[in-house]
């Protein structure tokens, strides 16, 4: 796509975004709260999985990580402090991804896949069957975090309106930050490595420091969603663990297109509103009750008739020439 | 050729199970010298470039390069020693264009790749090395096409000038020639020839008459085993390599 039409279409989408809670309900005003946090969880995700070529199915792992740093250093009954919670948690996210990728990253395809999950599992069964994180019930945070410059508060997160600006904003930096990274040097590598990394080795590329740097950034970057998620909904639980959480987010970026970062953002508003419509019990009444059925059928049809999801909708038809092939 | 070998194998062997697929190999590459090794197929003579490259541990031996034993170190340290190597079957990054692919080779060879907030396009240094590797291989005006619709012959070339891109001392060329028209042949045998002159060059060919029109030392394996190694006037005239190789009438 023509980058220029694409920075437009994405700015306007952003201003958008920016002016939806001049219009929107606060059920909407939460519910793409929700959305906008996913969204930078489908982004560091896609990092892995379209742009280095590794399918990660325990990507939960690090958005339950982050969710359950903020709930353990959260003081009962006063505010943590944002600035130094996000960026523990983001540390914490990326310490797990440091060791756990040192690891995963000796496998590939299916196995990656498969011990990814075994990691995630083993995290899960750690907040749940230990009294860590409160067991299968879970850590509640009674008082939201403060986000104060110089004594002043910089943005009140438990008012929706301003806690959905900072998630705003957050979604954009990243979405910018990894745009940057991807077209680095370090990003030209990566991409190197998942169109053919034994030609990358061969041509001197340390391939699997490459591929861990990739799977710490993510890790921290997944972090941002999971802390923001446990800071909307004030409680942590080990379901946020769960391997269906690493599923949505896979099919997320899946649905949006893999590879395309705006895509990611476009799979996670299209998977939740899609839910959203689907379980809307005054629209299909019982059928409603059985969602998961139609949106299973849905997504079948896109990776059938869409291989490159929704973003790629948008995108003129590329040149036979500049397929891959 | 009197200058010092920049690398020389001791002893090398590589088994598969049962299979000695290099056994007991000595060979010296020298610089400014083309080193041709032939065979027939099964001869050994892929696994002894996938050896010296890294891409396979040996079972046992020496590859002492620039007199240090590289043997069984990883593919990307020994291309960072500056041993570079192209593929029999072409390994190119197909999705990406003809630059792109030397870009990232130069790449691999700059100490910023890991800075990940400046746009790869910022370091001109290494889109020159690129295009300096492109224009030596005769692919300067395709720099823009995708990989992927380079004809085979192209293909092989870019395969050549990503391996230059990494600015190498010693070159692997495993089968260069292979699957090439006759003009694209010429080509690449002019540009083998031209490399030959300031790096060491082991070229892996079936195509006898490209063989002889380059190489300055000869070696033939038959089944892993170096059968006779010399100038190749010297090596044509053996009797041994007559009646194992050469005989049959290619």
């Amino acid at each position: 796509m023509n980058r220029r039409r694409s920075d437009i279409a994405l700015a306007a989408a952003l201003l958008a975004l920016a002016l939806f809670p001049l219009a929107g309900s606060t059920f909407y005003l939460q519910l793409v709260t929700k959305i906008m946090a996913m969204a930078i969880f489908a982004m560091s995700l896609d990092l892995l999985v379209g742009y280095t070529g590794l399918v990660s199915l325990g990507h939960a792992a690090f958005f339950g990580i982050a969710g359950y740093t903020l709930a353990l250093l959260s003081p009962q009954y006063e505010a943590a402090n944002l600035w130094t919670t996000l960026p523990a948690a983001m540390a914490a996210c990326a310490m797990f991804a440091l060791v756990t990728g040192a690891l995963v990253l000796r496998t590939s395809g299916i196995y990656f896949i498969m011990v990814t999950l075994a990691f995630a599992q083993m995290a899960y069964f750690v907040f749940h069957d230990t009294a860590l994180g409160g067991g299968s019930d879970g850590i509640y945070i009674y008082v939201k975090p403060e986000m104060k410059l110089a004594g002043r508060t910089l943005l009140d997160l438990g008012d929706l309106g301003q806690f959905y600006d900072l998630v705003l904003i957050l979604m954009t930096a990243v979405y910018l930050f990894l745009r940057r990274l991807l077209g680095s040097p370090f990003g030209r590598a990566l991409a190197g490595i998942r169109a053919n990394e034994q030609r990358m080795r061969s041509l001197g590329f340390p391939t699997f420091r490459y591929k861990l740097a990739a799977y710490v950034i993510a890790g921290a970057l997944a972090g941002i969603s999971g802390y923001l998620a446990a800071l909307q909904f004030g409680f942590v639980n080990p379901e946020i663990l769960s391997w269906h959480n690493s599923g949505i987010v896979l099919m997320m970026v899946i649905l949006g297109g893999m590879g395309t970062l705006h895509g990611a953002i476009i799979g996670a508003f299209a998977l939740v509103l899609l839910q959203e419509v689907l379980a809307n019990q005054a629209w299909f009444g019982e059928a409603a009750k059985h969602w998961q059925l139609a949106m299973g059928v849905l997504i079948v049809l896109v990776a059938l008739f869409l291989p490159r999801g929704l973003a790629g909708l948008g995108a003129r038809p590329r040149k036979a020439s500049a397929d891959g092939r | 050729m009197a200058a010092e070998p920049i690398l020389r194998t001791e002893a090398l062997t590589r088994r598969f199970g049962g299979l000695t697929a290099v056994n007991d190999v000595r060979i010296d590459l020298r610089m400014g010298e083309i080193h041709a090794v032939i065979g027939p197929n099964g001869a050994g003579k892929s696994t002894l470039t996938n050896l010296l490259s890294g891409d396979l541990p040996p079972t046992s031996g020496r590859i002492l390069f620039r007199d240090r034993d590289i043997a069984g170190r990883t593919p990307h340290r020994i291309s960072r020693l500056g041993v570079g190597r192209s593929y029999q079957k072409t390994n190119i990054f197909k999705p990406f264009t003809v630059l792109e692919n030397c870009r990232l080779a130069a790449q691999s060879r700059a100490p910023h790749a890991l800075r990940i907030l400046s746009r790869a396009e910022r370091f001109r240094d290494l889109a020159r090395n690129a295009e300096a590797a492109l224009e030596l291989a005769g692919l300067a005006q395709r720099a823009d096409e995708i990989a992927a619709n380079l004809s085979h012959g192209e293909q092989r070339q870019l395969e050549i000038a990503m391996c230059l891109a990494t600015a190498p001392t010693l070159l692997l060329l495993d089968e260069p020639l292979a699957g090439m028209g006759a003009t694209e042949s010429a080509r690449m045998v002019e540009l083998i020839r031209a490399l030959g002159r300031d790096h060491a060059v082991m070229l892996i060919e079936h195509d006898m008459d490209a063989v002889f029109a380059v190489a300055q030392r000869l070696t033939v394996m038959v089944n892993g085993e170096v059968l006779e190694s010399g100038m190749p006037e010297a090596v044509r005239a053996s009797p041994a390599v007559q009646s194992a190789y050469l005989g049959h009438g290619e």
